[in-house]
């Protein structure tokens, strides 16, 4: 019997305790997988490489100002731009206030929007289609699965910031992975609807040549319109997107606190069980002595006891993560959760790696005590 | 018969390592909770203190917010003259043109920008918000480009204090007041003179809301209702108390995120329970047979460990409270989901999240208890007497 088998034997020795501990473990180890996935999302993900070429200009004061229209064509005149598109954020609802049916509806140029949305695959005689028609929509693929729309259908729209209810009708359907659930329209059909909308849209949103020009056009931008009675804050879309993240708390210590609250949990519970597990096993502790095992090879023994039971569950509640963000990210009840979110490798691993810390760290105190026993004292306990 | 509970409590003391153990991990669960309740229950407060029964708010028709409304300021006077308005301290109707918009600010922490509120009022303004009270410096002076900031937007965002300038709309502005908002929604605002912010946003002729003081409960009813059934203003009146009530919705993603992680770790901490629980009966095999052999029926067995349980789930419970208390009164903020703006509030750990953390930790050591219990008392006692 080699070592290795002899850890896997003791640790399923006593099955009900390993398979309890396992199950604890896994549910801390699918929590602690959620947090990174989230942050890798937030913080660490790099985006489409055609997302690392668009930049958003907004007013400076607040997204709640409208740009003008002009603020476009200086844009579009700095060297490095390819595209320029006017976005404007109609609202989310759909049909009743339910957050559920909540998606975005967004008033851009069908010209030069799907330019910048390069990534955004539209099929050209439907693209056609939607240019040619001022009420026409452009919707994400998954979205219109989810209403049961086709291309001609009509939906009516209503805003909480515009005082109209315009009537599209689908045209067009986009698809893009991961899933972007949005709607697009025309702003003119808004502008000629809403008086005072004329000749203004929400933000800028545009394609530059290379990913190393974001940060020169973005400052080129905002030097452009310095002096103008509008001044105008341009970022990458990333950044752009996390400050709508940052508005909702300081999520980085939010996630890092119940990150640590996880781990410390896993820490008890595997010391737990080790603990009673070689408690159990003084008077064994001592045979083994007596037969020659040494304290080094005990400690091992023991170590790696928790290592592999840690290991095991992390491996169930990795699993378990995986499969949830799976499900969240393609069911309809996701609201609000990037849809980018995967648990990617280098997150399992090192999920699973503070896992193996965690239960090297637990099985060393316990395991260290037992291997201390004196012999003639193990021998004689009565466990 | 039962089973002495100072049985089980000397069990537990003699088994110091293991209750600790699994004490703290009950304790880290019920922390968790209870840190992501206090978040709910300040954001709550927030809401629910704000706003006064009295005073009725105007906004235009089919908006639901402040900063997505915006009526003709033409309408304003015909507002003055509506019956059931009680008079200001000149004799004149208590009323208050406004104008709301919001501003970035850079987070004092650097941990980024937030949308912050800016509230434009008239004079009667500051007179129809008696909960708001000055603590240092003075009120703004209408006709200037003076601001008062509320104490927590000074402690968390940089350029607040009394002598600075705030750069918005088309300069600068004098900040010359901190008010104390008694953790209402308008501790989240600045403000200042009403047409010195319409001309900076190039608003003139507008107002993104109006408030009326009613004279009574009553009146204020009818005054609401004299708004919004008037089919030539097409504005809509609403008390402002329960204007603020709809935005607790704002605290729905800590909600779900509260549930979500709170069950996760719940699970987790249930099984870590059963496993020491059952390492308890397997332990006093020999134990429980006697208990049985001297009379002790089954049921008294199984009560006797599920107590033990709840027990450990108290201590843990204690435990976490008492880790979390230091953090009671702490100041955050989140996105306000109807204005967008950061709402600021504090986490307040009150008896009713003190009692569902206990109910909570109660709930953990009843189940994670009730499996080993029942082995406990199911137990065979020759076989056991014999172990």
């Amino acid at each position: 019997m080699t070592l290795g088998s002899f850890v896997v034997r003791n640790t399923f020795r006593n099955k009900r305790r390993s398979v309890l501990t396992m199950i604890s473990i896994s549910f801390s180890l699918l929590l602690l997988t959620l947090m990174m996935s989230i942050w890798r999302t937030f913080y660490l993900d790099p985006g489409t490489p055609d997302a690392a070429k668009r930049i958003i200009t907004r007013d400076r004061v607040s997204l709640a100002f409208f740009l003008p229209a002009f603020y476009r064509d200086k844009i579009r005149s700095i060297p490095g731009v390819v595209a320029v598109a006017p976005m404007t954020y109609f609202g989310n609802r759909f049909k009743d206030d339910r957050a559920a049916n909540a998606f975005a509806q967004v008033a851009t140029d069908p010209e030069e929007y799907p330019k910048v949305a390069s990534d955004k695959v539209i099929p050209a005689d439907q693209l056609l289609a939607w240019q040619r028609d001022r009420t026409g929509a452009l919707v994400d693929v998954e979205l219109a699965k989810k209403y049961g729309w086709k291309i001609g259908d009509r939906i009516t729209l209503q805003s909480p910031y515009f005082p109209v209810a315009p009537e599209l009708t689908i045209r067009a359907m986009y698809t893009i992975d991961p899933p972007v659930r949005a709607l697009y329209f025309n702003t003119k059909y808004l502008e000629e609807s809403v008086d005072w909308f004329k000749g203004q849209a929400g933000w800028y949103i545009t394609q530059v040549d290379t990913a190393n020009h974001v940060a020169p056009v973005s400052q080129a931008i905002d030097e452009t319109f310095r002096n103008s009675p509008q001044r105008t804050k341009t970022e990458s879309q990333q950044a752009f997107q996390l400050s709508f993240v940052a508005t909702l708390g300081n999520v980085k210590a939010f996630i890092l606190s119940i990150c640590g609250a996880v781990v410390f949990t896993i820490l008890l519970v595997s010391a737990n069980t080790m603990a009673m597990s070689i408690r159990g096993r003084t008077r064994e502790v001592a045979v083994l002595k007596t037969l020659g095992f040494t304290r080094q090879s005990l400690l091992a023994m023991f170590v790696g006891e928790a290592v592999a039971l840690s290991v095991a569950g992390g491996m169930f509640g990795v699993l378990a993560a995986t499969g949830a963000i799976q499900w969240l990210t393609h069911s309809s009840l996701a609201i609000g959760i990037p849809a980018g979110m995967r648990v990617t490798f280098p997150t399992m691993l090192a999920s699973l790696l503070v896992a193996a810390t965690v239960g090297f760290i637990s099985g060393c105190l316990p395991a260290y005590n037992a291997a201390r026993i004196n012999i003639v004292d193990g021998l004689r306990h009565i466990g | 018969m039962a089973i002495p509970i100072s049985y089980n409590v000397r069990n537990l003391v003699l088994r110091k390592g293991l209750t600790l153990m699994t004490a703290l991990g009950i304790a880290l669960t019920v922390t968790t909770a209870i840190f992501l309740m206090a978040l709910i229950a300040g954001l709550n407060k927030a809401f629910v203190s704000s706003g006064n029964p009295l005073n009725v708010l105007v906004l235009r028709k089919g908006s639901e917010a402040e900063l997505s409304g915006g009526f003709d300021a033409a309408l304003y006077p015909t507002l003055k003259t509506l019956p059931g308005i009680a008079k200001d301290s000149h004799g004149e109707p208590m009323t208050s043109g406004e104008w709301v918009v919001v501003i970035i600010l850079p987070r004092k922490d650097g941990t980024g920008e937030v949308n912050v509120t800016v509230r434009g009022m008239m004079p009667d303004g500051l007179e129809m918000r008696p909960s708001a009270k000055l603590v240092e410096g003075r009120w703004f002076q209408t006709g200037q480009r003076e601001v008062v900031v509320s104490k927590s937007i000074r402690d968390r965002f940089s350029h607040a204090n009394i002598g600075d300038s705030m750069e918005f709309g088309k300069g600068s502005w004098k900040v010359v007041g901190v008010f104390d908002a008694g953790g209402s929604a308008y501790e989240s605002e600045v403000w200042g003179d009403v047409n010195q912010m319409a001309s900076d946003f190039d608003r003139q002729g507008g107002y993104s809301s109006a408030y009326l003081r009613a004279t009574d409960p009553i009146s204020a009813e009818a005054l609401k209702n004299r708004v919004s059934d008037d089919q030539r203003l097409k504005l809509e009146g609403m008390i402002e108390k329960d204007y603020y009530a709809k935005q607790t919705s704002s605290g729905a993603p800590i909600k779900v995120i509260g549930i979500v992680v709170a069950f996760i770790m719940a699970i987790g901490s249930i099984f870590a329970a059963m496993n020491t629980m059952y390492a308890a009966v397997a332990y006093r095999g020999r134990e429980i047979a006697t208990l049985r052999v001297i009379g002790f029926s089954r049921p008294a067995i199984l009560t006797s460990f599920v107590l033990e349980s709840l027990l450990l789930a108290l201590l843990g419970a204690a435990a976490g409270i008492l880790l979390m208390l230091p953090f009671n009164g702490m100041q955050t903020g989140t996105s306000n989901a109807v204005t967008f703006s950061e709402v600021v509030f504090a986490l307040r750990i009150t008896w009713q999240v003190a009692g569902f953390a206990i109910l909570f930790a109660l709930v953990m050591g009843f189940v994670g208890g009730l499996a080993p219990a029942w082995h406990a008392a199911r137990q065979n006692i020759l076989n056991a007497l014999r172990g």
